[in-house]
């Protein structure tokens, strides 16, 4: 049970290729603009043609380029939240709502109509156009439309982007709610990490039409398989790391020469080695001579936020004018207040914290 | 002054007709050259707008060859007992086709301005083309098409060159209004003439303006819309 892309989509300037299955928990694909991903969602709902390749939901075969099925997407039982929600904005809520269920008995429509403006706690704006409706209100409306046919598939189309911040995070709280009691497969595009986080334990990242990771979500932020995908997972300290002589110890040229050891062995295939901002702590020299990685730093500069501060940091020479940075570490405002005025700074790559990709 | 208005319930219903007619047609055609994506677009779209940019006589003159007695039509009629030429649905055919690119011209772009996700979502939720045309290109596009009957219409009605040409000025039958203006005026009935103006005028307007009170309503619902 589940769904199974296996589909090659050319264009004469870029080339989507995907393999992937989903089974009944959230599943998040995650990628830049223009990365492919919603291209992807297109093509299951039957919107765009593939090249070649097959889309399988359930055992139904929904295309095939070899036995030339290509179920029209009237017919594919998806239901598809687009990003600016499509409502038909000369339609009531009530009938866009019931847009997708007319053929249904009238009273069987009244019945789905009622259950699903209850869900989305609009009872009372029923007989109102989209326009009369706030941001949020239209998004729930979009996702009561796409749930009352009861598809086999839902498909959101980055359905935050057309809402404000705040908004975004009550969203995402109500979206996981109707997600838990919604029985069939969802797939959530989106370009933010946090949103597909929070949203879906298994995260696909693409990236210029491939597939880059496609792991648990807890895994995927520990150890990003490629650079790409750490990245897109929002690690801000990536180079190459060459082996040195010792087991699981690396040369590091961009940050200094310095030599790390990590917890990982390398593989195959692994080029380059990285670490979250916020897994690089300040150490005082006390611990320079009990942990690895203890290195002394000097800061190029450092960018305030609201909550932490970006602190650009140097590995090792003091002396040198030059602005480049080697790392960027992101620290607490509080732990930096206590810390910025020390004459030398130490900073410590836990070897957990450290991982190797390709 | 005018005795007979016969005239003008030969334009009325002449222009109604014809705007019938071209409310189909040109709908239909206007919804398949917005989809089509082939090359032959920019000639296809060039031969539709031509009874626009031609001269009525022009107009007139091809429709004289295709429905004379030895045009095509004219002949494929023919087996049946039917003429067109100098009949009253000389009048309809001559008023259509100069009506025709307006319709279609004016629909089209309304067409093209539906957001392409409202056909995509009335797809995902089982709805085929012939559902999708009816139930959300053709509501969401209202105001376009509207001003596209509107105009047709009032080209119909005033259509004269193509309709002289195919129908001739037979009073009673295919005498219209304008051309029982050019009639009256060329015979030196100014008065006749002057009457007529007034009349054509004031059925003009009255059409105009009453189209638009009754499109109003619903143009200012999308707009709002529009500008959300």
């Amino acid at each position: 049970m589940g769904l199974l892309v296996d589909i090659q989509k050319d264009f004469a300037d870029f080339s989507l290729t995907v393999n992937f299955q989903v089974d009944q928990r959230p599943f998040g694909i995650l990628g830049a603009s223009g990365s492919g991903k919603s291209m992807t969602l297109r093509c299951i709902a039957g919107l765009t043609t593939p090249t070649k390749g097959k889309i399988i939901l359930n055992e139904r075969i929904l295309f095939d380029s070899e036995t030339k099925i290509d179920i029209p997407a009237r017919h594919r039982k998806i239901g598809y939240l687009f990003q600016n929600f499509a409502l038909f904005p000369h339609l009531t809520v009530e009938q866009n709502i019931a847009f997708g269920i007319r053929q249904l008995p009238q009273k069987e429509q009244q019945q789905r109509i009622s259950e699903k403006l209850q869900m989305i706690q609009l009872d009372d704006l029923g007989k109102r156009f989209p326009y009369q409706l706030s941001g949020g209100q239209q998004q729930r409306v979009a996702l009561a439309r796409a749930l009352v046919t009861n598809p086999e598939v839902l498909l959101l189309d980055e359905p935050f982007s057309a809402l404000d911040n705040h908004l975004r995070r009550y969203m995402e709280q109500e979206l996981i709610e109707v997600l838990k009691r919604y029985e069939g497969v969802a797939l959530f595009v989106t370009h933010n990490l946090e949103e597909a986080y929070h949203i879906c334990e298994q995260i696909m990242i693409m990236d210029n039409g491939k597939i880059v990771a496609n792991q648990g979500r807890e895994e995927l932020f520990l150890q990003p398989p490629t650079y790409a995908a750490a990245q897109l997972t929002g690690c801000k300290n990536m180079t190459e790391a060459i082996p040195a002589n010792e087991p699981n110890t690396f040369v590091v040229p961009r940050w200094g020469n310095v030599t790390l050891c990590a917890s990982q062995p390398l593989e195959e295939g692994h080029k380059y080695i990285g670490i979250h901002a916020h897994h690089i702590v300040f150490v005082d020299q006390s611990k320079q001579s009990k942990l690895d990685n203890v290195f002394v730093c000097k800061v190029v500069s450092c960018e305030e936020g609201p909550h932490t501060v970006a602190v650009y940091v140097r590995i090792g020479d003091l002396q040198s004018m030059s602005d480049g940075y080697h790392l960027q570490i992101e620290v607490y405002k509080e732990r930096w207040r206590e810390i910025s005025n020390d004459s030398l700074l130490y900073v410590h790559l836990h070897a957990d914290k450290l991982f190797l990709c390709s | 002054m005018v005795t007979d208005f016969t005239p003008l319930w030969i334009s009325l219903k002449t222009a109604t007709t014809a705007t019938v007619i071209t409310f189909f047609i040109g709908m239909a055609v206007a919804y398949w050259m917005a989809n089509y994506q082939g090359r032959a677009k920019g000639i296809i779209d060039g031969f539709l707008i031509l009874p626009m940019v031609l001269p009525p006589t022009v107009i007139g003159f091809i429709l004289l060859l295709i429905f004379g007695k030895n045009g095509f039509m004219g002949k494929f009629l023919a087996e049946f007992d039917i003429t067109i030429v100098f009949t009253w649905w000389a009048t309809v055919i001559a008023a259509a086709v100069v009506a025709f690119p307006l319709m279609y011209k004016t629909a089209r772009g309304a067409f093209e301005q539906v957001d392409g996700s409202y056909i995509e979502a009335a797809k995902t939720l089982g709805y085929n083309d012939w559902n999708i045309f009816w139930r959300v290109v053709l509501p969401l596009s209202w105001p376009g098409v509207a001003a596209a009957t509107i105009l047709a219409f009032a080209r119909a009605l005033g259509e004269f060159g193509a309709t002289l040409m195919l129908a001739g000025s037979i009073p009673g039958k295919t005498q219209t209004v304008p051309i029982a203006i050019y009639f009256a005026s060329e015979g030196g009935n100014m008065d006749k003439a002057f009457a007529w103006i007034i009349i054509i005028i004031a059925v003009s307007l009255f059409v105009v303006v009453f189209s638009n009170m009754w499109t109003g309503k619903k143009y200012s619902a999308i707009s709002k819309v529009r500008g959300n």
